[in-house]
C-alpha cells in the first residue's frame, strides 16, 4: 500500500530531478560538433580561478554567517515565544521583497555616490570604496542567505530537552560547560543544514556578483549564466561547469557529514 | 520497485527530450511549421482594419502577440493602442544583449512573435534559419523605408527584417571631471581615470572598442588581431569599475562613473538630465548599428506579428517611439514630420564625415565567434 501511495512522488521525482540531470550529465558529456568525451571537462582548467574564487567566498561567506547566526539563534532560543516570533518576522520580512530588489539596494548603499559615502562626505571623512569589490559580494552572500543560516539552527536549539540542560547542570557543570558539552553538540545538525543552505546558493550566485562586483571577476554563476545566456552559448561547456560545481559541493557535504553527529546528516 | 520505477520513467522522459533537444542544433525550416496564427491570412494593418472594420469580427481579436525589445526603446502606450487599434494584446517583454535574445530563441524556453535585433545578430539568426521571411509587400507602410535601409549586408533583399531605428555608438565623459578636450576611444583607456570607466559588458562591442583603437576593421577573422585587441581589454581591466551594458545609462547619469561607451540615442537623454556630460564620436571610429523588426521562425501569431509590425512603421508610431528614444529612425514619413533642429542634430543625424568613420558589425564566421567567447571569458575570469 505504502509503495503504491509513493508511485506519484517517484514519478515527480524521475521527472523533474532524474531526467533533468541526466540530460545535464548527456550535454555535458558531448559537444557542439557531436563529439562524446571528457572534452568539455579538459577545456574547463582555463577556469580554475573561477571555480577558486567561488569557493573561497562561498566559503568565507559561509563561516561570516555561523558566526553571526550561531549567537543570533541561540540568544533567539532563549527568549520568550513572542520575542521570537517577532524577532523572526523581522528576518523573514525582507526576504519576502524580491531578491534582486535587495541587492540593487545594496548597490545604492555602497556605490561610491551612495548613501554610505555621501553620509562621510557630509561628515567630512574620506570617502570608501565599497562597490565592484569582493569584500561586496561576500556582503551580499551573507545579508541575502543569514536567515538560511539562523533558522536552522535555531529551530534545532530550541527542540534541545530543558532537561538535558538541567541533568548537566545538576552534575555539576557550569554554563560554559552546558553549552559546550551539550547544546552544542546537539546543535550540531542545524549547523550542517545552516551550512549547506548558505553554502551552496552562495558558490553558484551570479546576480550578486554582477551587480556588487562590477562583473570583473567571475564566479561560476556568471560562468554558466555565460554559457547559456550570454554570447558564449555553450551549453555542453555549461552542462559541464554545472556538474563539475555539483561534485564538488556534494563531496563538502559528505566531508561535512563526517564531521558531524554519526546519526544526523546535513541534507536528509 | 521504487528504483526501477524510477529508472523506467526516466529513460522514457528521456527517450522523448533527447530528440527534441537534438532538433536545438536549428533545423527550423525557413517557411516556418503551422501555427494557429497562420491560419488567418497575412496582412498589413490598412487591408486588416479595411477588411474587418469592426474589430470584434477580425480573425485576430482577442489573440495576444509576444514581443520582446530592447528597454526605453517603444513608446509603451503605443501597445495598449495597438490592442484598442486591433484588439491583439501585446504581451511586451525585454531582452540586454542581441547573445541573449538569441540563446532564448535557441533554446526555445519562450516564443515570440515580434523582436527587434541589430544588424550582425539579424545576419546570424538567418543563417541559422531562426527568421521567417516577411513578405514586405503586404505592409502598407514600408514604402515609407528609406534605400539607405534597404539592401543592407546582413539581410540582402530585405528578406527577413523590416528597419526599426538605427544608431552610433560614442563616447560619454562627464566634462566636470574630464576637462581636457577628447576626440578618442583612448580616453577609457587612460589609468588616471582609474576606477571611473566603465566598459561593454560583452565580447563584440568590448573589443570592436579596441580594434578600432588598433585601427582594425569591427570585422576582422584575422586572429591576431583579436587576440591583440583582447589583450588591449586585458591591460585595461585593471582600471575599470565595471563591466555593464544598462547601468551605465544610470551610473554615467548619477556621476557614478566619469566615463563609458554608450548610444547615442540614450545619450541625448542623459544629457538632458545631467548637463556635465558629452558625447563624442571618436576619431577612429565607431559602431553603426541597424535594429529591425523581425518575426521569429518558431512565431505563433505570424499574421498579429504582421499587423504590429506594419504598425510600428506608421507616421504616429514612428514619431512617438523617436520621443522616447532620440535614435535614428529609417522612415520617411517620420523623418519628413521632424523640425529642422532634430534633423541637424549631430548626434541623432551625424554628418557625412562622421558616417564615413562608422562601421557595421557583421555576423562573424562561427569559429571567430568561438574565439570571441574564449578570449572574453578568460579575460573576465582571471
Amino acid at each position: 500500500m505504502s509503495r503504491r501511495l509513493a508511485l506519484p512522488y517517484a514519478f515527480w521525482m524521475a521527472l523533474f530531478v532524474v531526467a533533468p540531470l541526466v540530460i545535464v550529465l548527456f550535454y555535458a558529456l558531448t559537444t557542439e560538433a557531436g563529439g562524446f568525451g571528457l572534452e568539455n571537462f579538459i577545456k574547463l582548467q582555463v577556469y580554475v580561478p573561477v571555480f577558486l574564487r567561488s569557493l573561497w567566498l562561498a566559503f568565507i561567506a559561509t563561516v561570516l554567517c555561523l558566526l553571526i547566526g550561531y549567537p543570533a539563534a541561540y540568544i533567539l532560543s532563549r527568549e520568550t515565544p513572542s520575542v521570537q516570533n517577532s524577532a523572526i518576522l523581522l528576518m523573514m520580512l525582507p526576504m519576502w521583497m524580491n531578491f534582486l530588489l535587495r541587492t540593487y539596494a545594496w548597490m545604492s548603499i555602497l556605490e561610491d555616490q551612495g548613501l554610505i559615502n555621501n553620509l562621510l562626505r557630509s561628515l567630512r571623512l574620506p570617502a570608501l570604496n565599497m562597490i565592484n569589490t569582493q569584500g561586496a559580494v561576500v556582503l551580499g552572500m551573507v545579508y541575502n542567505y543569514l536567515p538560511f543560516m539562523i533558522l536552522p539552527i535555531f529551530t534545532i536549539i530550541q527542540k534541545i530537552p530543558p532537561s538535558m540542560t538541567e541533568a548537566a547542570q545538576d552534575l555539576g557543570a557550569n554554563s560554559r560547560r552546558v553549552f559546550r558539552r551539550v547544546v552544542f553538540p546537539l546543535s550540531l545538525p542545524g549547523v550542517l543544514s545552516g551550512v549547506t543552505m548558505v553554502f551552496v546558493p552562495s558558490v553558484s550566485t551570479f546576480v550578486i556578483s554582477k551587480l556588487l562586483g562590477g562583473g570583473k571577476q567571475l564566479l561560476l554563476g556568471d560562468l554558466i549564466e555565460m554559457q547559456f545566456l550570454g554570447g558564449a552559448y555553450n551549453l555542453h561547456l555549461g552542462s559541464m561547469i554545472s556538474i563539475v560545481m555539483m561534485l564538488i559541493v556534494l563531496a563538502g557535504i559528505q566531508i561535512m557529514n563526517r564531521f558531524g553527529s554519526r546519526e544526523e546528516v546535513a541534507l536528509p | 520497485m521504487k528504483k526501477t520505477a524510477i529508472a523506467v520513467t526516466a529513460a522514457l522522459l528521456l527517450a522523448a527530450a533527447l530528440p527534441g533537444c537534438a532538433s536545438l542544433g536549428g533545423s527550423v525550416s525557413p517557411g516556418g511549421s503551422v501555427s494557429p496564427g497562420e491560419q488567418t491570412p497575412l496582412m498589413g494593418l490598412e487591408a486588416y482594419l479595411d477588411a474587418y472594420p469592426n474589430i470584434q469580427d477580425g480573425p485576430l481579436y482577442g489573440t495576444s502577440i509576444n514581443v520582446n525589445n530592447w528597454g526605453e526603446y517603444l513608446d509603451e502606450s503605443l501597445n495598449r493602442d495597438f490592442r484598442e487599434l486591433t484588439g491583439v494584446t501585446v504581451n511586451y517583454g525585454f531582452f540586454e544583449t542581441n547573445e541573449k535574445l538569441y540563446s532564448s530563441i535557441r533554446t526555445g524556453g519562450s516564443s515570440y512573435d515580434v523582436i527587434f535585433p541589430s544588424d550582425y545578430m539579424i545576419g546570424l539568426l538567418i543563417e541559422e534559419n531562426l527568421l521567417l521571411p516577411i513578405d514586405t509587400d503586404l505592409l502598407g507602410n514600408y514604402p515609407y523605408i528609406m534605400d539607405d535601409y534597404k539592401n543592407t549586408d546582413y539581410d540582402p533583399g530585405n528578406r527577413y527584417s523590416v528597419p526599426y531605428m538605427s544608431g552610433t555608438v560614442g563616447l560619454i565623459y562627464n566634462k566636470a571631471y574630464v576637462t581636457e578636450p577628447v576626440d578618442s576611444w583612448a580616453l577609457l583607456f587612460d589609468p588616471q581615470y582609474r576606477g571611473q570607466i566603465l566598459m561593454f559588458d560583452n565580447p563584440r562591442d568590448a573589443a570592436g572598442i579596441a580594434l578600432k583603437m588598433l585601427g582594425k576593421s569591427f570585422n576582422t577573422t584575422d586572429e591576431d588581431d583579436i587576440r591583440a585587441a583582447f589583450d588591449l581589454l586585458a591591460g585595461q581591466k585593471p582600471i575599470v569599475q565595471a563591466y555593464v551594458m544598462d547601468q551605465i545609462y544610470d551610473k554615467l547619469e548619477s556621476g557614478e562613473a566619469l566615463i563609458g561607451p554608450y548610444y547615442a540615442g540614450d545619450a541625448i537623454i542623459m544629457m538632458e538630465e545631467n548637463e556635465d556630460l558629452v558625447f563624442v564620436h571618436p576619431r577612429e571610429g565607431m559602431n553603426m548599428f541597424i535594429d529591425a523588426l523581425c518575426i521569429p521562425a518558431s512565431s505563433e501569431n505570424t499574421a498579429g506579428a504582421y499587423l504590429y509590425i506594419d504598425f510600428m512603421c506608421s507616421t504616429e508610431a514612428g514619431l512617438r517611439n523617436l520621443e522616447v528614444t532620440g535614435y535614428t529612425t529609417p522612415l520617411q514619413n517620420v523623418f519628413d514630420e521632424l523640425d529642422d533642429e532634430v534633423r541637424e542634430d549631430p548626434l541623432m543625424y551625424p554628418p557625412d564625415e562622421v558616417m564615413a568613420r562608422g562601421e557595421v558589425f557583421l555576423n562573424l564566421p562561427e569559429s571567430t565567434r568561438a574565439l570571441y567567447n574564449d578570449l572574453w571569458s578568460k579575460l573576465l575570469s582571471e
